[in-house]
């Protein structure tokens, strides 16, 4: 797609100094897609799918299980099953080697495309921790693994040594120790880190987490978020960040979709959309996730209804089955209303905000 | 982890003392005199008498068992009832054919079973891994010395290529020991090298499902290197268990195969001794072969701890 | 676990799993296998083409033809009636060492389960000990002292198969025992014995209907291999294993004569191979979920 201008050539194996990056790009767009649509036989799970991450942005991607999001990962990532035909496109802009900028289209990519792509431009961190790191193998090798693959490193050594390196930049102590160690000698919240460290080892272009704090204790889980953000600012890395948890969307992120039912249904800043969300499911997720927030009488705000099966979602809006301003016109899919793929929403009937009130 | 070997080795001892005891048990507590069974319905009863006299079959029981044991420490797994020949001596050329046997009959089991398997497994959805399945269905289904009798059939009789029986030592001529060795090894080989895919294609499922091979797949490793690197090690340890278990079964499917292609093993040693009803012969080659068997699972359980780390130190 | 929501993935196909229509086939093709060898050996009690215990010199070693379909041995006996005969031989012994093997095995796998842990254990030690003796080497030891026969070969695979099924009915009765209803029964104070007859054993059933079938293609191929090596069936009664033994000699004349009882041998297994895994696939629960 876009080449990134001034890049100089790094020293033989090295990476260049990311505060030197930062200073010298323009924003370019790390992750592009457009329309992807992804279905098993003639259930959709994915559609129309539009979703843009620029260098040094952090993005939320919310919804529920069932919404797609973790599908629309692993299509960036190409790591979806063969039987989910995807179609659209999805073109992923980071580093290759050398520093040269290089894209790959990734639903036309090759395996050998994808994997050379996959731990070098863009790299993802998913949810279980317990079960992510190979059980048979010392931490610090599958860390140092990484960087063997991509050539990202003169030799071995210099792998295993910064390999360490990263193990104490993630905050685990006596990393030398940590290097050595198996996963199951690690706590939950230990190996999350690791993970982390792999997938930054390279510096990618974009980071893809997928509900990393969820399984961890909460006393845990801001130490690791933090760890996240601070490692993709120090790359000028993009950060898609997917969870269903608003609050952590609101503490990291800049922007945020909101996906329902395999499409996105609004899309904008933060704080536009939590404070003034448009889609009647953004407003009954947030009124839900609100627990100070009480209805006149006295229980807590909910969505009607449950989320449909995959692929039994109704026709035209998804959301109609369940939503109190559900008319005849929602039959239709919604047209896209805003600028852009960043900021806008699907709906007949949005949320209309007026000064201090909203109905 | 030295803890788990002393535990290891003292499971080892025990079960090597409990089997003895069992063997022993069993032969001599079943109805029937040894000496009686040995001479045979013409005996007569000073014979009888001579005969137990002559092996102490009117000791105690428990000085029997003590002296028997003794004995096979020693190496000396005494001398046979009917030809008063010693034992040791047959137990150890025959344990050298039988043991070769053993050994190429595994490296071919392994050898089919990794790749297919493997293979299996990846293509699990495809036509291709059906196929290989079918086939492998009718090989476990065949038994050992069923193989060989077939194999002969092809191999011996109508290509003639390979001879259909007998056995030369490998310092003698090892062109012809060679020749000889294949077929058996194969019988064997091949069935048990079907069971052994199953085994493979299973846990090779198994591995492929698990998490961190996601995780190295997201890091930038094709398929084959994600399976190659994290997913065998993980997918070892069911297989090894299994090729323990199964080496009990090759012991024994050697005793029938050495029949088949007429082979001077253990097996053949007690056969021969069942049919002469010399009871100490078969109970010494039993208890061989029931050492062996525990000595193969021994080193497998130490293996275990070699693949896998989270055994080393596994709390109780 | 391929980051998909549980909605996704359960409309890909299992992994590694069958279809539902592959379950039937393998149900279908095994038990057919297994009902039509029954039926042989039920027709061969009454009835069967020629008199198995006649030797016609005359005929010795004709090839097929239209009055003895599959030829005849060195005897002159028919292929076709000894096979028939024959497998009478082959379902008996699979069926009495099955049921000795699930008599003492089912009680001593719940018995396991039930007791404290420490002797649970003693019991599983000893049984992995038992284990070690393949059911070839029991009759083959069996045979020294009491000489061949059925019944030998019988109770040896039977005790050897003993094992198999203490440990699968072991492992599932651990699993009933940690159920809610298990647990109240004894809140209740029900008696142990009561808990197993009534909660333990028809949840383990299943187990023991598939490992049955497993022990019963074993208990064929080891009645084979007894009665090759001339330990099994005595000379006079007719027996695959046997006919492989007597017709190896012809090897070179006559290779028929081993490939037809070798055939009825390794359909019979794969019958009750494919009857037991299909069994398998049809009780797993995960199958469950997909309609």
């Amino acid at each position: 797609m876009t080449e990134a201008p001034g890049r100089r050539a790094s020293p033989v194996g090295g990476m260049p100094p990311a505060d030197a990056a930062r200073s010298l790009l323009p924003p370019a767009d790390v992750v592009r897609v457009r329309d992807l649509a992804v279905a098993v036989g003639h259930k959709p799970l994915l559609v129309d799918v539009d979703l843009t991450v620029r260098r040094g942005e952090r993005v939320g991607l919310i919804g529920e299980s069932g919404s797609g999001k973790s599908l629309t990962a692993l299509a960036i990532m190409g790591l979806l099953p063969q039987e989910l035909a995807p179609s659209g496109s999805v073109v992923v802009t980071g580093h290759g080697p050398g520093s040269v900028a290089r894209s790959t289209s990734v639903l036309e990519a090759g395996e050998r495309g994808l994997a050379a792509m996959r731990g070098r431009d863009v790299a993802m961190v998913f949810q279980e921790p317990m079960t992510a790191l190979n059980p048979t193998m010392r931490v610090g090798a599958q860390v140092a693994e990484v960087m063997t693959i991509h050539g990202t490193v003169a030799d071995r050594g210099a792998a295993s040594r910064r390999a360490v390196d990263l193990l104490d930049k993630v905050g685990l102590p006596d990393p030398a120790d940590a290097a050595r160690a198996y996963p199951h000698q690690l706590s939950g919240g230990q190996r999350q880190r690791v993970v982390v460290a792999m997938a930054l080892a390279n510096d990618p272009a974009l980071l893809i987490c997928d509900e990393p704090t969820t399984a961890l204790d909460v006393t845990v889980q801001a130490l690791v978020l933090d760890l996240i953000v601070r490692g993709v600012q120090a790359r000028d890395a993009g950060l898609l960040f997917i969870t269903h948890d608003l609050a952590v969307v609101a503490s990291v992120c800049e922007r945020v979709l909101v996906m329902y039912g395999g499409r996105v249904v609004e899309a904008g800043p933060v704080l536009d959309v939590f404070t003034r969300p448009r889609h009647r499911y953004t407003r009954g997720l947030i009124g839900a996730s609100d627990l100070d927030l009480a209805r006149p009488d006295g229980g807590l705000y909910t969505i009607q209804g449950s989320v449909p099966a995959a692929g039994r979602f109704p026709a035209g809006c998804v959301f109609r089955n369940r939503c109190t301003h559900a008319t005849a016109e929602c039959e239709t899919v919604p047209q896209w209303e805003g600028p852009g793929p960043e900021v806008g929403f699907a709906c007949v009937h949005p949320v209309v905000h007026h000064g201090g009130g909203s109905s | 982890m030295l803890l788990r070997i002393a535990e290891r080795t003292a499971v080892l001892l025990v079960s090597l003392a409990v089997s003895s005891v069992l063997v022993f048990g069993f032969m001599v507590l079943l109805p029937g005199d040894p000496a009686r069974v040995a001479l045979g319905v013409n005996a007569t009863e000073a014979d009888v008498l001579r005969l137990r006299l002559e092996f102490g079959l009117q000791r105690p029981l428990v000085e029997q068992y003590l002296s028997w044991i003794g004995g096979l420490v020693r190496l000396d797994p005494g001398v046979s009832y009917i030809s008063r020949a010693p034992i040791g001596p047959q137990i150890a050329d025959r344990l050298q054919v039988s043991l070769i046997l053993v050994v190429a009959s595994m490296l071919i089991a392994v050898a089919i079973a990794l790749p297919f398997g493997t293979l299996m497994a990846v293509h699990h959805r495809k036509a291709s891994g059906l196929i290989l399945s079918a086939f492998s269905q009718v090989g476990v289904a065949v038994p050992a010395f069923l193989a060989g009798i077939l194999l002969i059939t092809v191999f011996a009789v109508q290509l003639r290529w390979l001879p259909a029986s007998g056995w030369t030592p490998p310092a003698y001529d090892p062109g012809m020991f060679l020749q000889q060795l294949l077929l058996p090894a194969l019988s064997l080989g091949l069935v048990q090298g079907a069971v052994l895919t199953r085994y493979v294609r299973s846990s090779v499922l198994e591995v492929l499902r698990e998490d961190f091979l996601r995780t190295a797949r997201a890091k930038g490793l094709t398929p084959l290197q994600a399976l190659v690197r994290h997913g065998l090690r993980n997918a070892a340890v069911p297989v090894v268990t299994v090729l323990g278990l199964q080496l009990a079964t090759l012991l024994v499917g050697a005793v029938v195969i050495e029949r088949v292609f007429v082979i001077p093993g253990l097996g053949s040693l007690l056969l021969d001794a069942v049919g002469n009803r010399d009871l100490i012969v078969v109970q010494d080659v039993v208890m061989v072969l029931v050492v062996a068997v525990l000595i193969v699972n021994f080193v497998v359980d130490l293996l275990y701890l070699a693949i896998d780390p989270r055994l080393r130190t596994a709390a109780r | 676990m391929s980051g998909l929501s549980k909605g996704a993935e359960a409309l890909l196909p299992p992994p590694g799993r069958r279809t539902r229509r592959g379950v039937e086939a393998t149900l279908l093709v095994g038990g057919g296998i297994v009902a039509a060898i029954t039926l042989l050996a039920l027709v061969s009690l009454v009835w069967t083409p020629y008199d198995v215990g006649e030797i016609n010199a005359a005929e010795r070693l004709a090839t097929s033809s239209t009055r003895h379909w599959l030829g005849t041995d060195k005897f002159g006996r028919d292929v076709v009636s000894l096979l028939m005969v024959g497998s009478q031989t082959t379902l008996l012994v699979g069926l009495v060492s099955v049921g000795v093997a699930a008599v003492v095995g089912v009680p001593l796998g719940i018995l396991a389960a039930m007791v404290p842990r420490w002797w649970g254990e003693l019991v599983m030690r000893a049984n992995d000990l038992l284990l070690a003796f393949p059911a070839l080497l029991l009759a083959i030891m069996l045979t020294a002292v009491h000489g061949q026969g059925v019944v030998t070969a019988m109770v040896a695979i039977g005790i050897s198969s003993i094992p198999s099924f203490a440990r699968v009915v072991r492992s599932g009765a651990i699993g009933v025992m940690k159920t809610e209803y298990v647990l109240a029964a004894r809140a209740a104070g029900r008696r142990p014995v009561a808990i197993a007859l009534r909660h333990v054993l028809p949840n383990v059933g299943s187990l023991v209907i598939v490992q049955a079938s497993v022990s019963f293609a074993i208990a064929v191929l080891a009645e084979a291999a007894l009665s090759y090596l001339g330990l099994g069936a005595p000379p006079g009664t007719p027996s695959w294993g046997r006919m492989l033994q007597e017709g190896q000699e012809l090897l070179f004349v006559a290779p028929r004569l081993e490939v037809f009882p070798g055939v009825a041998i390794a359909l019979a297994v794969l019958g009750f191979n494919l009857l037991g895994d299909g069994l398998r696939d049809r009780f797993d629960p995960r199958l469950e979920d997909r309609r």
